[in-house]
């Protein structure tokens, strides 16, 4: 009788209506580690196959953009930025930025875009975002390696450029900017599975949100400009990330305690929310999408 | 004691009709709000079971309703049924694709699924990069798929093009070396769909040979879904019934795909007691048509000759002279053949006709059969369509090739061969 209990209670596991609310099925992510690598490897290697100029794309973009911005935001509306050049307070601010954009936007339609082969075969769904994640990382490692050329060219001709001591937790930065793109794509990619509104509301949303993301200004600048609407910038914790970049990286600016504290709270709070909301939408979202 | 790998309890599936996105949000609040308060969800209570022909009268369907089984270790268990009859849904929640809306699934062993073969090749990746991703995709690791590199690239057949993208690949390249990928996985469990026995000939044969081996030479159990009663009866040690989302049969193999034949859509006889009731015209009216043959079964074997017969009440309607003409479609309306009777002169009374129908013509599948009441040598006077449904079934097969036959007919050719 005894043995018959300890056979009945001996599943090798059970699938059921919902999943439970705080198991997140992280040791089933690890034992699929190497389709993580696998999915990473395939979006690095196949992203501009078949493009003539292949990675330096992941470089033209940002240098684009950085020129743009200094000739109508610095030369144009003449945003001061003391005596770090324009160009290279640009480039600092859009590198961080777009790995944010980047997570997130890829990861925001985790469930839409990738519904074919979820709708075939079971993996831990957490594995697709988490692959964004990791393969945008590389992406930004070339374009920080761009970024540090044109340091390093600016600096031997004579820019007073230095960069801050605090320089060493500059990874810390990029992995926090990572886990809130993650966090906020796996919040909305969840929502788009019911509601497409969401997709939309995405494509023009990041980019008005750069505008609130102190990306092409020095924080100090709004509250000295429109002090009525700063608290739009210092709720945003994505203004905090950049500042403190541009921070640990060209010594202008300011550094708040108590900003990347929020921030850094906001973040995990964020994550948590993400992996909560994805766990719950894995198990059905495929009847809806 | 059974040696259970694989128990399902109680499984339901609920899904909702129309469009997806008029009154979610309502149905979800009150959802929601049902659920704060601690109460069941009030959409659980309904849901029609799921009938696709006729209109239900709620906007929740039940695809599942109430499905228990257990599978013992080393079985085959067939699921069968017919379109809409919930095997997908089964197989996709067998899967953890999706999840069932109440119930549990109960596992010792690893679930694999084959419900399309090649998921997630990318053809920008070389052959051996796609064996790398597929098989992880599969769940494997990327230790157990480099152990098995060489075999799988061996059975693929596609040695030579093993660095070049997949793109490149005819569809026929990419399916072998999708299929062999799958044939090296090595779960206890194996959940098979049947659109894994398409393409040619010789794939089907692949495919099919590669499963015998799994599931009699492997001892590994296996699920495996289809509509080809010829696979499941060779594979399938037990068998499952499903129609309209209930598990209404379950047994030996043997005796439940007889039940299964038995019971489809056919219409082997019509009948009218009255000339008042009955179809037709002022000319003639249905008495009696039917299907007529030896063995007392509702569908009709390959091998097997029958009667089509028509009984009809012709008034004194002044026509000259009156023949049948009989035409006969399969399931795509395509008409297959056209038959006719003498034409003789018409008087009131009753009208026998019988077409004898030879064996080895009809290739398997459904038929519709209709009659045209012709008049005055050309004229059409009345056309009594679909008035009956056959089926054509195939019993036992001696080839290990369990695929269905091309072509709309299958007329028994008699062919020799030798190498001298």
């Amino acid at each position: 009788m005894k043995q018959t209990d300890k056979y009945e209670a001996d599943w090798l596991f059970e699938i059921t209506p919902k999943n439970k609310f705080f198991s997140f099925n992280l040791e089933e992510v690890w034992q699929y580690r190497d389709l993580l690598l696998l999915f990473v490897k395939r979006d690095v290697i196949t992203v501009y196959k078949q493009t003539v100029l292949g990675p330096l794309w992941y470089l033209i973009q940002p240098l684009f953009t950085s020129i743009t911005f200094t000739i109508i935001f610095n030369t144009v509306a003449g945003i001061q930025t003391g005596a770090v050049p324009p160009f290279l307070f640009n480039l600092a601010g859009i590198t961080v930025w777009n790995y944010f954009t980047a997570c997130l936007n890829g990861t925001s339609n985790t469930f839409a875009s990738n519904a074919g082969i979820f709708g075939k075969v079971y993996f831990p769904r957490l594995i697709m975002p988490l692959s964004v994640v990791i393969s945008n990382l590389l992406r930004f490692g070339i374009q920080f390696f761009i970024f540090i050329a044109f340091y390093l060219c600016f600096y031997c001709t004579g820019a007073v450029i230095s960069l801050n001591h605090f320089v060493i937790f500059f990874p810390i930065l990029v992995v926090m900017m990572g886990i809130l793109g993650l966090g906020l794509g796996m919040i909305i990619s969840s929502l788009v599975t019911k509601y497409r509104d969401f997709s939309y509301l995405i494509g023009f949303g990041v980019q008005l949100l750069m505008y609130l993301s102190a990306v092409v200004y020095p924080m100090a600048l709004i509250s000295e400009k429109m002090p009525q609407y700063a608290w739009l910038i210092d709720y945003n914790p994505l203004a905090y990330i950049v500042e403190t970049t541009r921070y640990l990286l060209l010594n202008i600016g300011q550094i708040s305690i108590l900003g990347l504290v929020y921030t850094f709270v906001l973040i995990i709070l964020l994550f948590f929310i993400g992996l909560l909301i994805f766990n719950r939408t894995e198990k059905n979202f495929i009847d809806t999408v | 004691m059974k040696d259970i790998i694989l128990k399902a309890e109680n499984i339901s599936k609920q899904y909702r009709l129309g469009v997806v996105g008029t009154g979610t949000l309502t149905h979800d609040l009150n959802r929601w709000w049902h659920r704060i308060r601690g109460k069941e969800d009030p959409y659980l209570k309904i849901g029609d079971t799921n009938d696709r022909s006729t209109k239900g009268t709620s906007d929740y369907v039940w695809a599942l309703q109430d499905i228990n089984f257990e599978v013992e270790r080393g079985e085959v268990l067939g699921i069968i049924g017919k379109n809409g009859a919930g095997k997908s849904t089964l197989l996709k929640i067998l899967s953890k694709v999706t999840a069932p809306t109440t119930g549990s699934i109960k596992s010792r062993g690893r679930i694999a699924s084959l419900l399309e073969v090649g998921t997630g090749f990318n053809g920008e990746m070389t052959g051996r990069e796609n064996i790398f991703l597929n098989g992880a995709i599969l769940g494997m690791t990327k230790k157990e798929i480099a152990s098995k590199l060489d075999e799988i690239i061996e059975f693929s057949g596609c040695e030579r093009y093993i660095d070049t993208p997949v793109k490149r690949y005819s569809s026929g390249m990419t399916v072998r070396l999708a299929f062999a990928v799958a044939a090296f996985l090595e779960p206890e469990i194996l959940v098979i769909d049947e659109v894994l026995a398409v393409g040619d000939a010789e794939f089907q044969k692949k495919a099919i040979g590669k499963m015998q081996d799994i599931s009699k030479g492997e001892g590994r159990t296996v699920l495996f879904v289809s509509h080809n009663m010829a696979a499941v009866k060779s594979l399938c040690t037990r068998v499952i019934i499903l129609e309209n989302g209930i598990k209404i049969k379950e047994g030996n193999t043997v005796e439940i795909i007889e039940s299964y034949l038995n019971d489809t859509g056919t219409v082997m006889e019509v009948k009218y007691e009255n000339e008042e009731n009955s179809i037709g015209n002022n000319f003639v009216k249905l008495k009696n048509a039917k299907i007529s043959k030896i063995t007392n079964n509702n569908y009709i074997l390959l091998d097997e000759k029958f009667d089509i017969i028509f009984k009809f009440w012709v008034s004194d309607f002044k026509v000259g002279s009156v023949n049948l003409s009989l035409n006969i479609f399969n399931v795509e309306k395509v008409l297959l053949f056209n038959s006719y009777t003498k034409i003789i002169d018409s008087k009131a009374g009753l009208l026998n006709a019988t077409f004898n129908i030879p064996s080895n013509i009809f290739n398997i599948g459904f038929y519709s059969v209709e009659v045209m009441v012709v008049v005055n040598h050309s004229q059409i006077f009345y056309c009594f369509d679909e008035i009956l449904k056959f089926e054509i079934v195939e019993n036992e097969r001696n080839s290990s090739w369990y695929g269905n036959h091309s072509g709309l007919i299958r007329p028994n050719i008699k062919s020799e061969i030798s190498i001298d």
